[in-house]
This record gives structure tokens, C-alpha cells and sequence, in this order.
């Protein structure tokens, strides 16, 4: 695989992968994303363990309201679905659409974070549950909390790419990160989705 | 020649067939999509409804989230496609280190009483 390439031919069809840089990106970014599981699942762990460990001071399902995490989730699936399609703009070499699309995916992305930002804030002031209440509290905020921090990361990436390529084309230089980006991207809906089972719908649910 | 790498293409190398197999993945893509959003909506109702038993509600959400974990995987991060083996394996190494993790925490948490 070598470095040079024959601008004239046009975009390969898999452009994220069509130099030996963007391969080794690719396979990286699966590693970590092995990894992210392990570190996901260490924090459900410890969630589901302490999740009954109240301390006196309000429960899941005192808290939890099932409107606001289907609105988030919606939001975020949703997100999920224009990040994906904007790779399929990308893989056509249509810039403007993978920007529009990317740019879909940063409001949904921002929507969701303001909403559990508000979720937070109703918990704590509201709600009772502060970091340091109970053991649910705590392994509560560490877990969601975690997903949250990795929405921010990612908004800001999606941020960065738009405004360092904002001119310059599909080129073989930035078709992985976005490709990557956006890998990230379902990444953290997939964390969510056991998110929204697990801590929120089985102590609604009644488990 | 490494500056090539940053120049933007005019044009898509993508033959006809190229072009129609990527509108068909993106079709499937919307439509596990459409799936994705109603085993989400399946999954809510199942909790909303008050008269379905907590035994049965619990077991089928969990199962609704593991079929959507696979959708998300296979489809919207492309799993299931070619030259994708190496990932396959890092995921599947991530959920086997996983896995012993999470039940261990699980029941020990619940043994040692915080």
C-alpha cells in the first residue's frame, strides 16, 4: 500500500480504508472499542450490584421518569441513524451531505446531553440524590454519567473534524476520522441502549 | 506524493454496481433502523403496561436490548461486512473478558454488602 495516490481516478469506493494509515486506524479503533466494553461492563457491574444499596434516600424508581428517557433515547438512535447514512454520503464523495448529515447528528448529539444535563440537575436539587447519598447514587451518576462524558467527547470530535475539514473535500487523509468518528458515535448508542434497559425500564419495570 | 493524500476527489470511483449495492446497504441500514426503533417502542410498553408481570417484563427487555445490541453492531458499525474478522474478534474478546466481570460483580457486590 503506498502513500500516493491518483486523485483523477476518483474516490475508492471505501475510502476509509484505502491507505495503509487509514487500515491501521480502523483495526486501533476496533482494539479500543473492545476495550470500552470491558470498562462499560465494570461500570454496570458495580451498578447492578449497589443499585439496591439506597441508604435511606430516594430509589430508582422514585426518580426515574419513562417520558424523559424515551425522549433521549429517540433522540440518540436517531443520531445514530444520520451519522450512519452520512458515511454512506461520504462513501459516494458527496461532501456537502456527510457535512449536513454529521452536522444532524451534533444537535440530536447536543438535545441529548442538555437532557440528561436537566435529569441531573432535577435529581439533585429535586430528586434527593446527590453524588455521595447512597451507594445507588453513586454508582448511578458514575455510570451514566461516563456515557455522558463519552457524548461530549464525541460531539467535540465531530466538532473538530467539521471545522478542520470544513474546505477541504473527501480526501483520503480525513475519510477515517470521520469513518471513525462516526464508528464512536454507535458505539455510544450502544451503550445506551443497555442503559436505558438496565437502569432505567428494570427499576421502572420493577426488578 | 504523500500531499496527494489530502486533495479532494472531483468524482466518485464507484461503477454502477458499486453505486446500486451501496443505495441497497443503505436501504437495509434505514430499515434495521425501523427495527431498532420499534423494539425500543416494544421495550417502554412492555414497562408502561402495569398488567404485564415484572417476571416476564425483565427477561424480554434484556432480550430486546441484546437483538438491538446486535443490530447496532452488525449493521450500523458494519460487522457483518467483509475484511471485518480482526473486529469481530476484539469485540467477541470484549464481551468473553466481559461477561465473567460483570457476574462476579454482580454477585459479589450483593454478597459483601457495600
Amino acid at each position: 500500500m503506498s502513500d500516493s495516490v491518483d486523485v483523477s481516478k476518483g474516490l475508492p469506493p471505501n475510502p476509509e480504508k484505502a491507505t495503509l494509515e487509514g487500515k491501521n486506524k480502523f483495526l486501533g479503533f476496533w482494539v479500543f472499542l473492545g476495550g470500552e466494553t470491558i470498562m462499560f461492563a465494570t461500570f454496570f457491574g458495580t451498578f447492578l450490584g449497589l443499585r439496591d444499596g439506597t441508604a435511606g434516600g430516594p430509589t430508582a424508581s422514585e426518580l426515574f421518569s419513562l417520558p424523559l428517557v424515551f425522549i433521549m433515547t429517540m433522540l440518540l438512535l436517531t443520531s445514530s441513524l444520520t451519522s450512519v447514512l452520512a458515511m454512506y454520503s461520504m462513501k459516494k464523495n458527496n461532501f456537502r451531505n456527510m457535512m449536513i448529515l454529521t452536522v444532524v447528528t451534533v444537535i440530536l448529539g447536543f438535545a441529548f446531553l442538555g437532557f440528561e444535563i436537566y435529569e441531573f440537575y432535577e435529581y439533585v436539587h429535586h430528586g434527593g440524590l446527590g453524588f455521595t447519598t447512597s451507594a445507588f447514587g453513586s454508582s448511578f451518576y458514575s455510570l451514566v454519567g461516563l456515557h455522558g462524558a463519552h457524548v461530549t467527547f464525541g460531539l467535540f470530535w465531530f466538532i473538530t473534524l467539521m471545522l478542520r475539514y470544513s474546505r477541504t473535500g473527501i480526501t483520503l487523509t480525513n475519510a477515517p476520522k470521520f469513518y471513525l468518528a462516526s464508528l464512536y458515535w454507535h458505539f455510544i448508542d450502544v451503550v445506551w441502549v443497555f442503559i436505558f434497559t438496565v437502569v432505567y425500564l428494570m427499576a421502572i419495570g420493577g426488578a | 506524493m504523500s500531499d496527494d493524500l489530502s486533495k479532494p476527489f472531483s468524482k466518485s470511483a464507484l461503477t454502477h454496481e458499486e453505486l446500486l449495492k451501496i443505495n441497497r446497504e443503505r436501504k437495509i441500514q434505514i430499515a434495521a433502523f425501523a427495527c431498532m426503533i420499534f423494539l425500543t417502542l416494544l421495550a417502554f410498553i412492555a414497562v408502561a403496561m402495569d398488567m404485564i408481570a415484572p417476571g416476564f417484563t425483565i427477561p424480554f427487555i434484556l432480550l430486546l436490548a441484546v437483538v438491538q445490541f446486535a443490530l447496532q453492531l452488525f449493521y450500523f458499525m458494519h460487522l457483518k461486512d467483509k475484511d471485518h474478522e480482526w473486529p469481530n474478534a476484539f469485540m467477541l474478546t470484549g464481551i468473553v473478558v466481559s461477561t465473567p466481570a460483570l457476574i462476579a460483580l454482580i454477585l459479589l457486590l450483593g454478597v459483601t454488602k457495600y
